[in-house]
């Protein structure tokens, strides 16, 4: 379980070396010891300055996703089966394909 | 007469139009220029100049035949961003997880300018998927600044900055997630307008960060930006994001009065960390604009300082999403030999991706993670609702905004590299109008020490016709003299 970022007084938390490392696996990346510690250094900062947003009081604000709200800007379409890409063009960049499909290492023993 | 590379996207269209010029001549004098100045700048990832003197020589054989007439982009080159997928060449994103992607489709800009019959040149450098406000994480090579060699071209799309400003293409297609053609735009002294959210598709351009993302041209005139404008605008049924919106005839709105206009100037753009040559060359411009009858007032952006804070909890969020999909499945690169399919994954992603790309897909996991989705991902969210209303507060009393692109000349390379907060400080006034989704564009407004400064207008959503008239107004005003760029000093030896 990860500790809230955010203390109830508003004061962040340390990073920990732990807790990129839980990230990173999270991402599917990996570090070396040494990356690991410039790399904690350096998402501290970030994460400070993140703190400039704890001061804002969003207690009534309703979170936004999309800045352009209305039907003009997400328009519907009819479903309507049309031609896609044939296939092996599709495959066309697999690292390793046969049969026009994505060949990857063994899942089940 | 002007030498063929220096030609502008209208007097090109002019000349082939007389037929003066053909299309392959203006291909030809553009790799020229290519070839004398990119061996220093490296603007493009990748040319093709076979495949493009070939298109170009049957396009002039068949405006010959009279079967074609010339449009305002045929035979016109034109350089793409690398993260624009195109058959005719690789896209690599400056990634080396994409090293040999080549698209077995066109994204609909690239579509739409083939359409409109302008050729691609080639694709050009930036940060590494778009991810950078200086082309130094580009996985190849950084790109230089024309106007000094030693600094930074701005980012992410300054590889089609930089070509523009040197000559080497009349025009470019640049993308923009929190200023990435506006402050490149600003660094090499050309045009750069990022659309409203949605005004283009984003079909077949590779995603960053979805809800920010735009495509937007580069061009050294407010005209050439308007005929690309109006050649990529408009809704695109494969991607359910792009506005089914008219689109304006941006052209006929060059040259008109801009008497009347009400221009707010964000007074919070103007504190601390604010270049005093930047902040000068602006006032002079606010001063040429009331002489043209605009009313000046002072407008408050009061959640600016959150600005940057929000747009890097959200646009690495919706970037680690994106991401997600370099498997090593599908496409892309992939580490030999893996022990099992996790270790393939996170081999092939480590390997692939480079430092940058990392940090903000780490960035973006922590945000969304179990236990701080609400403290960090939710409350910017929250927080971008404000500086959407900061920007709609603003717009009832005026029409458009005018302030800095940036808040400091071009940087040198190398400068910000180690910082990487440093870096995203820098993108302090671009990024709020890709939280708000309203369109945006940086303009050259004078030089300070050799170098250039941009100015930036925003205007309320779908205002581009209006943003482009103001624009026109401002440059026919100014009258900028264009120094001698130092790559051509240093290519000439003096």
């Amino acid at each position: 379980m990860l500790t809230p970022a955010f203390s109830r007084k508003g004061k962040q938390v340390a990073v920990t070396v732990e807790q990129v490392r839980r990230i990173a696996q999270l991402a599917k990346l990996t570090y070396t010891a040494e990356e690991l510690e410039l790399f904690v250094q350096h998402f501290q900062q970030i994460l400070d300055h993140f703190e400039t947003l704890g001061k804002v009081d969003t207690s009534t604000v309703v979170p936004t996703y999309h800045a352009l709200a209305g039907p003009t800007s997400t328009p519907m379409r009819d479903d309507q089966v049309r031609p896609s890409l044939p296939a092996d063009a599709a495959a066309s960049n697999a690292p390793q394909a046969s049969d026009h499909q994505f060949r990857v290492p063994r899942v089940i023993e | 007469m002007s030498q063929i590379h220096e030609l502008s996207i209208f007097d090109l269209h002019e000349e082939l139009r007389a037929k003066r010029l053909g299309a392959e001549e203006i291909a030809r004098a553009c790799l020229e220029r290519i070839e004398k100045t990119d061996p220093t700048l490296r603007c493009f990832l990748n040319l093709e100049p076979d495949r493009l003197l070939a298109q170009a020589a049957g396009l002039d054989a068949d405006l010959a035949g009279g079967a074609t007439k010339p449009g305002l982009l045929t035979g016109i080159p034109i350089a793409v961003k690398d993260n624009m997928v195109a058959v005719d060449s690789p896209t690599t994103c400056a990634s080396k997880i994409l090293e040999n992607y080549r698209s077995p489709y066109d994204a609909t800009v690239v579509a739409r300018l083939k359409s409109a019959g302008a050729l691609l040149l080639g694709k050009t450098n930036c940060d590494e998927f778009a991810m950078g406000s200086s082309t130094e994480n580009s996985a190849y090579f950084p790109t230089r600044n024309p106007w000094d060699t030693n600094r930074v071209p701005g980012g992410s799309s300054g590889g089609s900055a930089a070509a523009v400003a040197a000559y080497q293409a009349p025009g470019a297609l640049g993308s923009d997630t929190g200023g990435s053609i506006r402050q490149p735009a600003a660094f090499c002294g050309v045009v750069g307008l990022k659309p409203t959210y949605g005004r283009v598709s984003r079909y077949g351009l590779v995603a960053f960060a979805s809800s920010l993302d735009q495509i937007g041209p580069l061009a050294r005139n407010t005209r050439d930006v308007a005929i690309l404008l109006g050649a990529i605008a408009g809704h695109d049924p494969v991607d359910s994001t792009s506005a089914d919106e008219p689109v304006d005839d941006y052209l006929s709105e060059l040259g008109k009065d801009i008497r009347g206009l009400r221009i707010g100037v964000p007074s919070e753009w103007f504190g601390e960390g604010l270049d005093t040559a930047i902040a000068e060359a602006i006032r002079g411009v606010l001063k040429r604009v009331e002489r043209l009858g605009c009313r000046v007032s002072e407008v408050s952006l009061p959640n600016t300082r959150s600005a940057i804070g929000t747009y890097y909890i959200i646009a690495p969020a919706e970037a680690s999403a994106n991401l997600a999909r370099y498997d090593a499945v599908k496409y892309g690169h992939r580490s030999p030999q893996p022990a099992d399919l996790d270790d393939m994954y996170v081999r092939s992603r480590t390997e692939g991706f480079g430092a940058e790309v990392k940090r903000r897909i780490m960035i973006g996991t922590y945000v969304l993670s179990s236990g701080y989705y609400d403290a960090y991902y939710l409350k910017a969210s929250k927080v971008r609702t404000l500086l959407c209303e900061d920007y709609a507060r603003a717009f009832q009393s005026v029409d458009l905004l005018l302030g800095p692109t940036t808040p400091s000349l071009p940087f040198a390379l190398g400068e910000k590299t180690d910082d990487p907060l440093a870096m995203y400080l820098s993108d302090v006034y671009t990024v709020t109008a890709n939280l708000a989704g309203i369109p945006a564009m940086s303009l050259p407004c004078g030089f300070a020490n050799g170098l250039p400064i941009g100015l930036q207008l925003l205007g309320p959503h779908f205002s581009e016709g209006m943003l482009l008239r103001a624009a026109s107004a401002i440059e026919q005003d100014l009258d900028l003299a264009r120094p001698v760029l130092a790559v051509d000093r240093a290519v000439s030896g003096t």
